[in-house]
Parts: C-alpha cells; structure tokens; sequence
C-alpha cells in the first residue's frame, strides 16, 4: 500500500512535448511509471518516447483511461491546464509548474469545489511511491521503498529528508510535495490524514516553513487524531522578519509564521522537530526506536 | 521580486482611473513641480507627501500639512531630498525623490479597508475597521473585535450586501452607505483586474463634506501576473529595489541581500532558507539569500555567482545543490564559467546531490577550480563556516 499513488495509476503528462516535460516523461518512464498518454494541443496522433499524444485531456483519457496527469505546461497556461484535468476528471491532477498567478489558483479552487479530482502544487515536485510509481521531477535513484510517509511544502527539502532516510536503511512508503504556494491543493492534514490510513506507513517526516499557519492546524490535528509517530522540521528560523524567501507563503508579518512559533507549537503537540535540516533523518531514527518501530522500518 | 510595490501617488492614479474616490492630487519631482502642482489644485490648504516604498512616512516627518503656497515650497524643500528612517525602511532609511502635492481636505473620521488573500479559504478576503489611521497588525492584536471581514466568492465578487454588511459594521454614517458600497465594490474591481496581491486604505476618510475617499492608498502586484499587465510594470521605479536584488531579477534568480559574510547558491526556497539556518547553526552567517530556481540555464547560475561576489562582505561561498527539475550539471557548467569570467579569491565549497549528480561532479573535478567538496549539507556548512574562520 502507499497514499495517492502506485503501480496501478495511469499517468497522462500534459503539455508532454515541452522541453521540461520531455525529460522528466524519460526519467519517469525509466522509473518504471506507467506513463499510458500525453496531451499537447496541435501535436495528436503524434507520439513522444512511444507514448500516444492526444490534443486535449477529453480523448486522451477516452483513449487510455488515465487515472492521474501530471502538469507541466508554462504558468500562464497551467491553471487552464488544471480545469481541463478536473473537467475530464481525473482521480489526481498533480501539478508542477511554479509563478502560476494566485488570483487563477482562486478561481481554479472555487472551480474544484464539489469535484472528484484531487490536487497536488502547484509549484511542488510532485508525489512518489518508491520502486513503484514517480510522478514529478524528483531524482528517482535517492529513494526506497519502505514505511515512512514524507510530506513537505519544499521540493528541494524533501529530497534532503527522503536521501538522509535512504542513507540510514529506512525507506518510505509515499513522498509527497504539495508546493509551497498560498493557494494549493492537497495540503499537510489531507496528506496525513491518507498516511493514517495507510497500512503500509508506520511513521511520517513532515517538513514545513515560516509563513502563514499550515504546521499549527496541522499540528493540532495530529494530537488529535494522528495514531503514527510524526516527526517535524521548519525551514527559515534565520529568515529576516517582513522579508519574503522565494515561496510566496514564506513572509513573515507581524509576528506571525514564524519558525519559533511554529515548533512551539508542534512541541507542545508532541511532535518532536529536528534541530537543524542534516537531521531530520536522524531525528526520525530516534522517534522510531523510542517507538520500538525500529526493526520494522529498516530494511534488511 | 515576488510582489511588484508601486508609490502612493501611483496607486492612487489606479484608483481613479477605476472610479475609487481620491483626493485631487499632483506629483512632483522638484521644489518648483510642487509648487506648480499646488497652485493647479487651488484651494488654501495642501499637504505635502513624500513617496517612498515604505510605510510610516508620516511619523518620520514625511508628511506635512501646508496653509500657504510658502509653506508648500518650504516642506518641499526640506523633505525631498532628505532620508526618510520609518520602520519599514531599515536603520539606513530612503532618499525621498518624488512627492505627492495633494488638495487638503477636512476630515471627519477615519476607516480601514483592506483587501488580501486568505490562506485558509483561498480566497479574497475585504476586511473593515473603525480604527482608521492605525496598523492592521496592531488592531488585530490589541482589538480584534474591531476587524469586520467578508469572504468573497471569486464567481460573483464582492457583493454589494457584503460591503453594505461591511459599511454598516464599521458604523460608516447611513447617508454615505452607498458611497462606501461603491468605494469598497471598485476598490474590489481594480484588485482582481490589476492582480494585486494586496490593497489596503488606510485611512478611508468621510470628509466633513459627505465624501468617502482614500487618503492613503497601498497597492501591491502579483509579480506572476505582471506578464498580462504592461501597465504595472510601468510604474516600477527601479531606484526604490536593492541594486544586487534588481540585477539578480534580470536573471530570474530569487536573492536577497543579508548581512553576513558567507554567499548561499541554493537551488529551491525550501533548501535554501533551511541552508541560511544550517550556516548559522555552526557558527557563521549568511551573506543572502540565492535561490537559483528550476529552470536556470549555466549563463544564470554564472551571474548569481557574480552578484553573491559583488558583495563585499562576502568571504566564502556555498554551493548547496539537490537537484530535482535543477540537474547538477547545469550547476557545474555555470560555476566553471563564472570562475573564467571573475576571479575566484575566497574560498569555495560544494555540495552536489540529485538529478545527474556524477555528470556534475566530473565537470568540476576536470575544472581547475579549487573546491572543497562537501558530502552533505552539515558537512558543507561546518567547512564553509571553518574556511572563512581560517582566512580571518
């Protein structure tokens, strides 16, 4: 078992014949993903990497049954791009693309409202289930299959979680990106949520940063309602107040988002937060032995 | 850049274009332009404003009333020019070039209106308060009561029942009920329209005229948008953005100057705001914040590396690189280049992990650069933070 994805999904790239697509559709293929279309307006019929290329997201899915589309397409075009996955209904629309105006993530928000189609990012690097299905620009090769969920806003810092936990033997279940824009789709209490049901995750790194209130909620529902171990990080302790770095969630106003506060409040929800970003993997090791899970997540 | 800022007087020219009220006023370059720009608005009393991307001008002497057109050629004289120090500006302030000559106008009461994105419901938030002329921050924390808000659904927009709601709240006087209505429906509009990613009027004012307009008007973009809005991009005056943050946005490159001795080159905000706090936790600090992004090309990451070493302060660098959409490769090639085009006299670390990590190993170890090769992201800040010890 794994959340959101596995060997069974079907995956259609939108927007496959771009530049950046086009490398990350070989990597994925490699990966072993089931890659079953692709989309891009003008080229159908044509195929890219022997997968068929379809001009809309409607044929493509007719055509192959697709379960889930992974977005690629530039920011102007990419919240177009989303209401068309969410129109053909797509189980899962996971979508890369960073700079996509905030007032289109609102309308595409409203729009989804009442629909069956679940959203991951923007501006995220995607979902994988190790040795089973990648879906996103994250380098395979760092990841293991195993039973720790990660879930971050932070593309680059789950690479960072996912690789100290692979070094020490302890795989993972699913990692999860779900963007660091201020207005996503799938956020921390969906994903943790999916992870709490999930048979196969024993335990879950949730990686986090300064700006708006997400690890707080997040937090709270994990005292309440989480029955796995969850073990904490928030990036941006040292950022400048009122300065904004790069994610446009991360500013910090008026004494709000920031990293103290934060992992206050994680703390006083008994979730242990690692200290500096090298260890998070250790900190998790340590959670797991406490826990005796141990034995149960190494691999051997 | 992630937000487009724009001066007073320009936000203010948005406004009226879109049919929100506000005060007659002119702008001003020189002490002549103001009292130009003063005499064409006639009248006897005008206040002097000066424009700078900052808050809390007013209080830093910012903002004078004038009752002469003496008065408004002296106040002229000594604010532009001058260094205004607010709390928004850092202990260095701003050099006021631009005023706002504005018609003076009496002043009944003060409001709060502003408009921002609510994370939580991804939505647009209009929220109101009685407490006008003071921060929003400050209402929040000492009167939260006192804030009305009203969600706005982006298929209908702000309604006219909501704003009523809004304008009743905040005890608007009921004679001018519908003037607020059309104040805060407009102010609405131009939001949208303009893609702002904040609006806020602070003060509204009701003049003992009857009038609702703003006084003061801050108006903020949606860098990502600014593609479909040439018109924005037209205010941005250059001269108010950091040299080495502007040169670095030419670039695509998310930078941030800070005040520490070590140049970061991250690749992703995540890494590199969780690099900023790795550096510090062995001892050093960071000299800013660099994140190259995802799609950068070798010729991109060879100017982050010229703007991190155009820092003076700057006396060591660290290359902290996990490559997803960013291959390793790309880093190296940029790296070897810039070395070629500036010379490379502190020291350098690495860290290379991620999407085609060997390719960019073998590209800087065939280089003639010298690197200090790191394994992880501690083992490379504890050897930057001893490196710049070292060259002490």
């Amino acid at each position: 078992m794994s959340v959101f994805i596995n060997k069974e999904t079907r995956v259609l790239v939108q927007g496959i014949t771009g530049k950046t697509a086009l490398f990350h559709t070989q990597q994925m293929l490699e990966y072993g993903t089931n890659i079953v279309a692709g989309t891009s307006p003008g080229k159908g019929g044509s195929e890219v990497e022997g997968v068929p290329v379809f001009n809309t997201v409607q044929e493509a899915v007719a055509a192959t049954n697709a379960t889930a589309s992974v977005i690629y397409v530039p920011a102007k075009f990419a919240a177009d791009a989303i209401l068309e996955a969410v129109d053909a209904e797509l189980e899962l629309v996971i979508c890369i693309t960073e700079h996509i105006p905030v007032l289109d993530m609102v309308k595409v928000k409203r729009y989804m409202e009442g629909k069956k189609t679940r959203l991951v990012g923007p501006n995220c690097p995607g979902v994988i289930t190790p040795e089973e299905c990648k879906i996103g620009i994250m380098p395979g090769y760092i990841h293991k299959k195993g039973h720790v969920g990660v879930v971050s806003r932070s593309g680059t810092l789950t690479y960072e979680a996912v690789h100290q936990l692979t070094q020490e033997g302890i795989g993972q279940s699913t990692a999860v990106g779900i963007g660091g824009d201020p207005v996503n789709g799938t956020d921390f209490i969906d994903t943790l949520k999916a992870f709490n049901e999930d048979d196969d995750t024993y335990a879950v790194i949730m990686i986090g940063e300064i700006g708006g209130t997400a690890e707080e909620e997040a937090a709270r529902w994990i005292k309440d309602n989480m029955k796995k171990p969850v073990v904490g990080f928030i990036g941006g302790r040292t950022a400048p107040p009122g300065k904004r770095m790069g994610h446009a969630g991360a500013i910090i106003s008026g004494g709000k988002g920031t990293a103290d506060e934060k992992i206050s409040v994680l703390n006083e929800c008994g979730i242990k937060v690692a200290e500096t970003p090298a260890v998070m993997g250790a900190t998790l090791i340590e959670v797991l032995k406490e826990q005796s899970l141990y034995e149960k997540c190494k691999t051997h | 850049m992630w937000e487009l800022n724009i001066h007073e007087y320009q936000g203010k020219e948005i406004l009226a274009k879109n049919g929100v009220s506000v005060p007659k006023g002119n702008v001003a370059f020189t002490v002549e332009e103001a009292v130009e720009g003063a005499k064409q608005l006639g009248g006897d009393v005008w206040v002097v404003k000066a424009q700078i991307h900052a808050g809390g001008r007013g209080k830093a002497g910012g903002v004078k009333v004038a009752k002469s057109l003496e008065e408004v050629k002296s106040y002229s004289e000594s604010i532009l020019g001058s260094t205004l120090v607010t709390h928004q500006t850092g202990p260095e302030g701003k050099e006021v070039k631009r005023l706002l000559i504005e018609e003076g106008c009496r002043i009944k009461k003060e409001y709060y209106i502003g408009l921002v994105l609510d994370r939580a419901t991804s939505r647009i938030v209009m929220m109101a308060s009685e407490e006008g002329g003071t921060e929003i921050e400050e209402i929040a924390e000492h009167q939260p009561e006192k804030i009305f808000k009203e969600v706005v659904d982006p298929i209908v927009g702000l309604t006219a029942f909501q704003a009523r709601r809004l304008a009743f709240s905040i005890n608007i006087p009921a004679k001018q009920i519908n003037k607020a209505v059309s104040f805060m429906t407009g102010l609405y509009q131009v939001f949208v329209e303009k893609d702002c990613s904040i609006a806020e009027i602070n003060p509204l004012v009701l003049t003992e005229e009857g009038d609702i307009m703003a006084l003061d008007a801050k108006l903020n973009f949606d860098s990502n948008a600014l593609y479909r809005h040439p018109d924005i991009v037209a205010y941005r005056d250059l001269e108010e953005e950091d040299p080495k943050e502007l040169e670095a946005s030419k670039y695509d490159l998310s930078y941030i100057a800070l005040n520490g001795n070590i140049g970061c080159m991250v690749n992703g905000a995540g890494l590199a705001m969780a690099t900023m706090d790795i550096v510090k936790h062995y001892g050093g600090e960071p000299a800013n914040f660099l994140d190259v992004g995802g799609g950068a090309t070798p010729e991109k990451v060879t100017e982050a590396f010229k703007i991190i070493l155009s820092d003076q302060n700057v006396k060591g660098i660290f290359v902290n690189i996990f490559g997803g959409i960013m291959k390793c490769d790309v880093i190296a090639t940029g790296i070897v280049e810039a070395a070629k085009q500036v010379s490379l006299n502190v020291p350098l670390v690495v860290r290379l992990e991620g999407t085609n990590v060997e390719l960019g190993k073998q590209i800087l170890q065939e280089s003639s650069i010298d690197i200090i090769a790191a394994e992880s992201m501690a083992d490379g800040a504890e050897k930057i933070v001893a490196a710049v010890q070292e060259g002490k």
